[in-house]
């Protein structure tokens, strides 16, 4: 038996309300809110939050880690390696960058679903176009990872499925610009509802089900009237939601976040199926396993959903460079050494510390030498990315360089040992006291001669 | 092992500090050729009278030949220091060791900043090649970290804890408006203090120090000789240097109320000197208050003030110009800005000025009295947790 193992989804904490984008600019818009991932986000940083959720939730272990996004944080250079470095895991293991498409991620996770290896298919998308645009109000951030294996452990079945390649200009951009453009919405909503309904039909045919054995039905599709109109002619009594109204059209992250909330509200014994439309239509199909009862998803979408906090449509312009604000009048930082960086990569992505084997205390960064200086390489090491800890003193920086300033700074203490001074992200300074808790985050500190600076900040831990 | 000190054994016998000011007008060069002038004039004694040199600069230049230059110093041997913010400090230190060790008879120190060429705000430290993992926070954030742990701990309250920090910057306004030298020359409202821009946590402009371009020099000897140059040598009393080793960074047991590392420097520097009360026998004091709050926990860590009352007494105005231990009675960084290589020389300047009675009326400090006779320079760099610290005590006396 083959199929999902674990996922993880990820939701950004920023919400942009829809009708606040009317009431700036005369024009976009619409109701409800999407997701907006912060200026230190970027799909790199998504998916590794949303892997690490995967990850926290099974014992397995991936053997291949796939990562897929429309927008990559770099192109020639792969962007898996950076979440592979981040989770930490064996070099044996390989990272590999699927194409920046919404077609790549869900031909990833047929491949995975196909393969033998316990895979980790993760998905990110970073979705915007021109202030005013349709695509800028319905779009929205967001990434899903999913372990695919074999064993007791599979909570969802691998059925099977059917695909239909299609070859047609429903929205394209070229590499690097910020904005895809579309044909002709009816063009493809008729398109699209046609390759569906097919390979609806061959998935039915190929696994010997019939409409009424699938319980949920989600369509994941670039747009919500798309997916409405199609998930309306399968025949299948009840359609997930597709989260368009909170969440947003999240691109290459939308197969896996539907299938990630069907799959919480699913029940042991159902079939589930998810469609994805893409320049064609993919069909898969599982069954859920009496190992879905004793699975507990690390944090739910539901959870996510209820937790976010506004933002204002002039910060969202700005985040995704609409606007440039004026900085404060501060150099802008050098580009970290690629060397260094090498030297570092535990420190950097994995968030490793060093403890002290004779005493216990944890460096953060590692130290080679004991506090006292008494002893040298008498340490081990003390992955820190899922320890939490408390704020011990804080301040908020008006004038330091930052993407986004003010900059909000603790000093954390972290259960079990060890100190960092560092950036809280995600955090309004009225929320931040002393005592206050935080866990670890991987962000993008600041992109300079084209390096994405990836480290880790904390955020605070609410309610 | 043993910190011995060179009590009384070397004398400052000349000194030149130029105006600090935002000086578009002048170079690096300018700077160091007019404070050195200065120095020279001061001490009585020619360029080549000097066997020596220790030039402080954090990174307005690269090596001795920054100085060589500009002075046309022939065949002299000329170091660059650079110890964060204490660089001016460190560099007279060098030269004080250097004229104690007997190997030179007549050193020249000379500190100097040329700050206001970036076109930036603030101090801006080089970037040299990282990872991209150390915080890159401004001074004034880190400074302001101490605010509420030092009145969460004490259990000051946020009111009060903001009389504390305007009293300091009022009163260092106040002694540098009566210093021609000092960059800011007015004094200023608690409302000024109180409504000015926020820069970081609840620090204000008038919180933080100003940014200035600047140089200072001293001349110096050993003891013994400096009558060959000055009626009135001022004598070193205690030269102690401590580098931090960030443990405040990574260590939980750091609680932002004290600077470790110059409470260290402290005990070193009284012993040297045979201080046995610092509140009793240190007549002026010349610390770095590169933020308001960082001059509060100095006078705790100075041990001018015990644990947890340091607030009180600032209220009480025991630091002020006319109190009970004057301090920064030239106006400190607040008035005169900080010119990294220049800003320690500039303190001993007014130590030097004080302790020789040259100081102008109405800023001369009335604490010099019997059996209170030392003046102390305080010159720290880096930030909460990870610092250097210098402290100098001076005397016009030798015991």
């Amino acid at each position: 038996m083959r199929g999902i193992v674990s996922w993880g989804a990820y939701l950004p904490y920023r919400r942009l309300d829809r009708s606040h984008i009317t009431a700036f600019l005369g024009q976009g818009g619409g109701r409800g809110t999407r997701t907006v991932a912060s200026y230190d986000e970027d799909t790199t940083t998504m998916g590794v939050e949303a892997a690490r959720l995967a990850l926290t939730a099974t014992d397995a272990t991936p053997e291949l880690v796939v990562f897929g996004t429309v927008a990559p944080a770099y192109a020639d250079k792969t962007n898996a390696t950076s979440v592979h470095a981040a989770l930490r895991l064996p070099d044996a293991v390989p990272a590999l960058d699927l194409g920046a498409s919404v077609r790549s991620v869900v031909g990833g996770l047929r491949l995975a679903l196909a393969g033998g290896a316990t895979s980790l298919v993760v998905s990110a998308d970073l979705r915007t176009g021109l202030a005013g645009s349709a695509d800028e109000a319905a779009g929205g951030d967001a990434a899903a990872a999913l372990v695919v294996g074999e064993g007791e452990g599979v909570v969802a079945e691998h059925l099977g499925g059917a695909s239909v390649t299609e070859e047609f200009l429903d929205r394209w951009r070229q590499p690097g610009e910020v904005r895809s453009k579309v044909w002709d919405d009816k063009f493809s909503e008729l398109t699209y509802v046609g390759l569906g309904r097919q390979a609806f039909k061959e998935a039915l045919a190929a696994t010997g089900l019939a409409p009424g054995d699938v319980t949920t039905v989600a369509v994941a599709a670039p747009t919500a009237r798309i997916g409405k109109a199609l998930a309306g002619k399968l025949g299948v009594e009840k359609v997930a939601g597709d989260l368009t109204d909170t969440v947003g059209a999240t691109g290459a992250a939308q197969p896996g976040l539907l299938l990630a909330s069907m799959l919480e509200d699913a029940e042991p014994g159902q079939v589930l199926a998810l469609v994805v439309l893409a320049d064609g239509a993919e069909v898969l199909l599982f069954r859920t396993t009496p190992a879905l009862a004793s699975f507990t998803p690390a944090r739910p979408v539901a959870a996510q959903l209820a937790a976010g906090a506004p933002l204002t449509y002039n910060r969202f312009l700005s985040w995704r460079g609409m606007i440039q604000l004026e900085p404060p009048r501060r150099p802008e930082p050098a580009r970290p050494s690629g060397t260094a960086a090498a030297r570092n990569v535990e420190w950097k992505f994995g968030f490793v510390g060093s403890r002290d084997t004779t005493d216990g205390m944890v460096f953060l960064p590692p130290s080679r030498v004991s506090i006292d200086g008494e002893r040298t390489d008498d340490m081990e090491p003390a992955p820190m990315a899922d320890v939490q800890g408390t704020i011990a003193t804080f301040t908020v920086d008006r004038m330091a360089y930052s993407p986004s300033p003010p900059i909000i700074f603790a000093v954390v203490d972290f259960d079990g040992g060890g100190r960092l001074p560092i950036e809280l992200t995600d955090t309004d300074l009225e929320e931040v006291e002393i005592g206050g808790r935080v866990e670890m985050t991987f962000r993008k500190l600041f992109t300079a001669d084209g390096i994405h600076n990836y480290f880790w900040k904390g955020k605070l831990i609410r309610g | 092992m043993a910190s011995h000190g060179i009590r009384d054994r070397v004398a400052i016998v000349g000194m030149g500090c130029t105006n600090f000011v935002e000086n578009w007008g002048k170079s690096l060069d300018d700077l160091l050729i007019d404070a050195a002038n200065e120095a020279y004039a001061s001490a009585g004694v020619t360029k080549d009278d000097v066997d020596a040199y220790w030039f402080g600069t954090a990174q307005s230049g690269m090596s001795g030949i920054t100085l060589a230059r500009p002075l046309h110093l022939h065949n002299k041997p000329v170091t660059r220091v650079e110890n964060y913010c204490a660089t001016g400090s460190e560099a007279l230190r060098q030269a004080a060791y250097a004229v104690a060790s007997g190997a030179y008879d007549l050193a020249m120190v000379v500190g100097g900043e040329k700050v206001k060429d970036t076109g930036f705000q603030g101090l801006n430290a080089f970037p040299i090649p990282n990872d991209g993992t150390a915080r890159t926070l401004t001074a004034a954030a880190m400074f302001s970290m101490i605010v509420p742990a030092y009145g969460h701990k004490y259990g000051v309250d946020d009111d009060t804890m903001r009389s504390v920090l305007t009293h300091i910057a009022r009163k260092n306004h106040f002694n540098g408006a009566r210093n021609t030298r000092a960059q800011f020359r007015k004094e200023i409202s608690a409302e000024q203090v109180e409504k000015a821009p926020k820069m970081a946590g609840t620090l204000g402009v008038f919180d933080c120090a100003g940014v200035a371009d600047g140089a200072a020099a001293a001349i110096v000897c050993r003891a013994e000789d400096a009558h060959r140059y000055t009626d009135t040598p001022v004598y070193v009393k205690a030269l102690s240097f401590v580098a931090g080793d960030g443990s405040g960074l990574i260590d939980p047991s750091y609680d932002y109320t004290t600077f470790p590392e110059i409470a260290a420097c402290a005990v070193d520097a009284y012993a040297q000197a045979g201080v046995k009360d610092a509140r009793a026998e240190v007549a002026m004091a010349e610390v770095h208050d590169c933020f308001t709050p960082t001059e509060l926990v100095l006078m705790e860590d100075l041990q001018f003030s015990e644990r947890g009352t340091a607030w009180r007494d600032v209220l009480d105005g025991v630091f002020d110009l006319d109190g009970e231990l004057p301090v920064n009675p030239d106006g400190g960084l607040k008035s005169f800005g900080h010119p990294t290589g220049a800003s320690g020389l500039r303190m001993m300047f007014e130590a030097f000025l004080q302790l020789r009675g040259e100081a102008p009326a109405e800023r001369a400090i009335s604490s010099l009295v019997e059996g209170r006779q030392l003046a102390l320079t305080h010159n720290l760099g880096g930030y909460p947790g990870e610092m250097v610290s210098f402290i100098s005590l001076l005397g016009a006396s030798k015991d």
